[in-house]
């Protein structure tokens, strides 16, 4: 009896793993992030958004895809034993990795590979540098700080300005190089360039006092929104109230539990991603019922790379059964000539991997982003 | 000006670490073991608090007090079930055993509520002190930790010199042998220091977060080692000298990121420890054996 069971369940434990594959005709997405640890937050709103994409693209008909999603803890070596789960399965196109360290060990193998591989979230230039099958969806990250302070000096929003940045992250280090590159050019004066390194609960007195006693009007933030709370609670603490002006990090700010929102109010931050436009408005929609949370960035930049890989596959006339060599070959060949509409705005990509589209400032007004 | 701020600031923080820092002495005093994990009873401290408030509808002040009884029952249950069978181990077993009670907790509390962090909503309203014209502002917050710090301070030298449990704990700390002998029970009383501890720690999360709100599985981790640092600083095994260590940290560390710099905030803190430590190894106040708790 006990043999007859087992047999059962094996046969029933085949046939479940062979169900997907026997679904012909569907290209292979793998995906790569974070989905525990310290940084599940990101790589769990991304596989999210890319589960909505994966889901609505199977709704249409056509070809289908297959979604497989692997964990990566952020952490390199994790996520290149991620990267060959993928291999095992005979993955055809990466969407990942979520986080900038390990997209950069993951995309080293993969360049040797030949596997296809657009990110949605790492947006560190030691990413793609060098490896021409690594794309992005997200800007880079001087990229975002040069146009914050484009805007900032364009639309005079302040002339002394403070910077508090966290000098253990790459991302935001990225960031404040590049704004401060560029506010050599712009007619403000930074005043005060103040940092932080990662704690799990800083103290920002000391860094918003100098802020305050340096005269600045406006408190420029390229951190996440984490820390971004504790300064926003912290300046309230003291009563100083500046301009604060953050960048893509800062959004998911609202919905972070316990958040006093009136604090956030009059906020600026850079986002790619608008609400308020339609499409957008439809994912989000469709993202709430899923999941019961509103979409972050990750998720819409997420969702927005597995429909630009979607539409580069069928535009490129890949079929289902082609190598991910083959893939990558003609993807990268068509990748810079193509220009993809998303949720995010509209992209176009130069050969380097690096995407172009233009950002949106938006401010946090009654507790919501209004579109400047 | 901006120099009052910062050490007001100092005090403030300070006044956190030596409440943690307290839990640390009082321990290290009676059971003679450093309990790691106690930077994490701040952590599930402040999650009670925040659920208290947040989902559970309560007032500021009742949630406090839900967070100490809560806090309180798990120093007595971690006490019981990790340490107690461990009384007559090696140092280094207990040690050991404190660390991976504290991985535990972080765990657990990343299981419950998730790794998303939570914003901690201050317990403390009543507006901000503005002195000078402005000029000098003292946050409401700074002021009630201050006042926490100097009541829970004089409280526990109450406790300790004047009740007849606090004598026993005084009397374990001294001899833990000759006070069996006296007939203390000993294990009543590591107990009940656990259970203090605790209670204290549940108190000093809950004013952190008010502080600087970011709450998440390791938000108690490196307070916890400041205020352990705070403790050796101090004199480890000395109420006043945890209270001195605590705020002379907090003063250290708020005057090392404003004038020297902000990356080096937490290498001076240490850098000064270990001076101190080569002077006097005991710690500030560590000479004083009779002040033992």
């Amino acid at each position: 009896m006990k043999k007859f069971v087992a047999l059962v369940m094996t046969i029933a434990m085949v046939m479940c793993m062979a169900l997907p594959a026997m679904a012909d005709g569907a290209f292979k997405i793998g995906f790569i992030g974070p989905l525990t640890g310290g940084a599940a937050v990101y790589g769990i709103s991304a596989k999210q958004g890319a589960e909505i994409a994966v889901q609505e693209i199977n709704e249409k008909g056509g070809i289908q895809i297959a979604f497989q999603a692997e964990d990566d803890m952020h952490d390199p070596l994790s996520s290149v034993g991620a990267y060959y789960s993928l291999m095992d399965w005979e993955v055809q196109v990466i969407n990942g990795c979520v986080t900038s360290a390990p997209c950069a060990a993951v995309a080293a193998e993969a360049y040797n590979d030949r596997v296809f591989m657009l990110t949605p979230s790492a947006s560190s230039p030691s990413v793609t540098e060098g490896r021409d099958m690594m794309y992005q969806i997200c800007f880079t990250d001087p990229e975002q700080g040069k146009t914050a302070a484009k805007y900032i000096g364009e639309n005079g929003l302040a002339t002394k300005v403070a910077i508090i940045y966290n000098n253990a992250d790459a991302y935001s280090t990225g960031i404040y190089q590049g704004f401060v590159a560029e506010a050599a050019n712009q007619p403000f004066e930074v005043v005060a360039t103040e940092s932080f390194s990662d704690d799990a609960n800083p103290d920002f007195s000391v860094q918003l006092n100098a802020a305050k006693n340096a005269g600045a009007d406006l408190v420029f933030l390229p951190i996440y929104y984490t820390p971004a709370s504790t300064i926003l609670n912290q300046a309230k603490n003291m009563e100083y109230q500046p301009q604060f002006f953050g960048v893509d990090g800062m959004d998911g700010i609202l919905t972070m539990e316990g958040f006093d929102v009136s604090l956030a109010e009059n906020v600026m931050l850079l986002t790619p991603f608008d609400l308020n436009d339609p499409e957008t408005a439809s994912f989000a929609e469709k993202y709430m019922t899923a999941y019961g949370t509103m979409p972050t960035q990750f998720a819409a930049d997420s969702y927005d790379a597995v429909y630009a890989l979607y539409d580069a596959m069928i535009a490129c006339g890949v079929t289902p059964d082609m190598s991910a060599a083959e893939v990558c070959e003609l993807l990268v060949a068509y990748f810079p000539t193509m220009t993809f509409e998303g949720t995010t705005g509209t992209m176009q990509w130069d050969a380097s991997g690096a995407v172009t589209k233009v950002p949106l400032v938006v401010k946090i007004v009654n507790g919501a982003y209004v579109t400047q | 000006m901006s120099f009052l701020t910062n050490l007001i600031n100092g005090i403030s923080l300070g006044s956190v670490y030596a409440i943690i820092a307290l839990g640390y002495t009082m321990v290290y005093g009676i059971a003679k073991m450093l309990n790691f994990a106690h930077g994490d009873v701040i952590m599930v401290g402040a999650y009670i608090s925040f659920c208290a408030t947040q989902y559970w509808h309560m007032p500021a002040w009742v949630s406090v007090i839900v967070a100490m009884a809560v806090c309180t029952v798990l120093g007595i249950v971690i006490e019981k079930l990790a340490y107690k069978p461990l009384r007559n181990a090696t140092s280094l077993a207990v040690l050991i055993t404190a660390i991976g009670v504290s991985y535990l907790l972080q765990n657990l509390a990343l299981l419950i509520w998730s790794s998303n962090t939570k914003n901690f909503v201050s317990i403390v309203n009543f507006g901000n002190l503005s002195l000078f014209g402005g000029k000098l502002i003292i946050s409401d917050v700074a002021i009630v930790t201050v006042l926490c710090c100097v009541v829970i301070m004089l409280l526990l030298t109450w406790f300790t010199s004047k009740t007849k449990m606090g004598r026993a704990m005084r009397a374990v700390s001294e001899d833990k042998g000759a006070a069996q002998l006296m007939g203390v029970n000993v294990n009543q009383t590591i107990s009940i220091t656990f259970a203090i501890g605790s209670a204290l720690a549940a108190v000093a999360g809950v004013l952190l977060c008010s502080t600087s709100p970011v709450l998440m599985p390791t938000t108690g981790a490196m307070p916890g080692i400041k205020a352990f640092t705070a403790a050796v600083f101090g004199g480890i095994g000395s109420i006043p000298g945890a209270l001195l260590g605590g705020i002379l940290l907090g003063i250290i560390e708020t005057f090392g990121k404003s004038y020297i710099s902000t990356e080096l905030g937490d290498a001076i803190v240490f850098a000064i420890l270990i001076v101190i430590l080569l002077v006097k190894p005991t710690g500030l106040l560590g000479k004083k054996v009779n002040e033992k708790v």
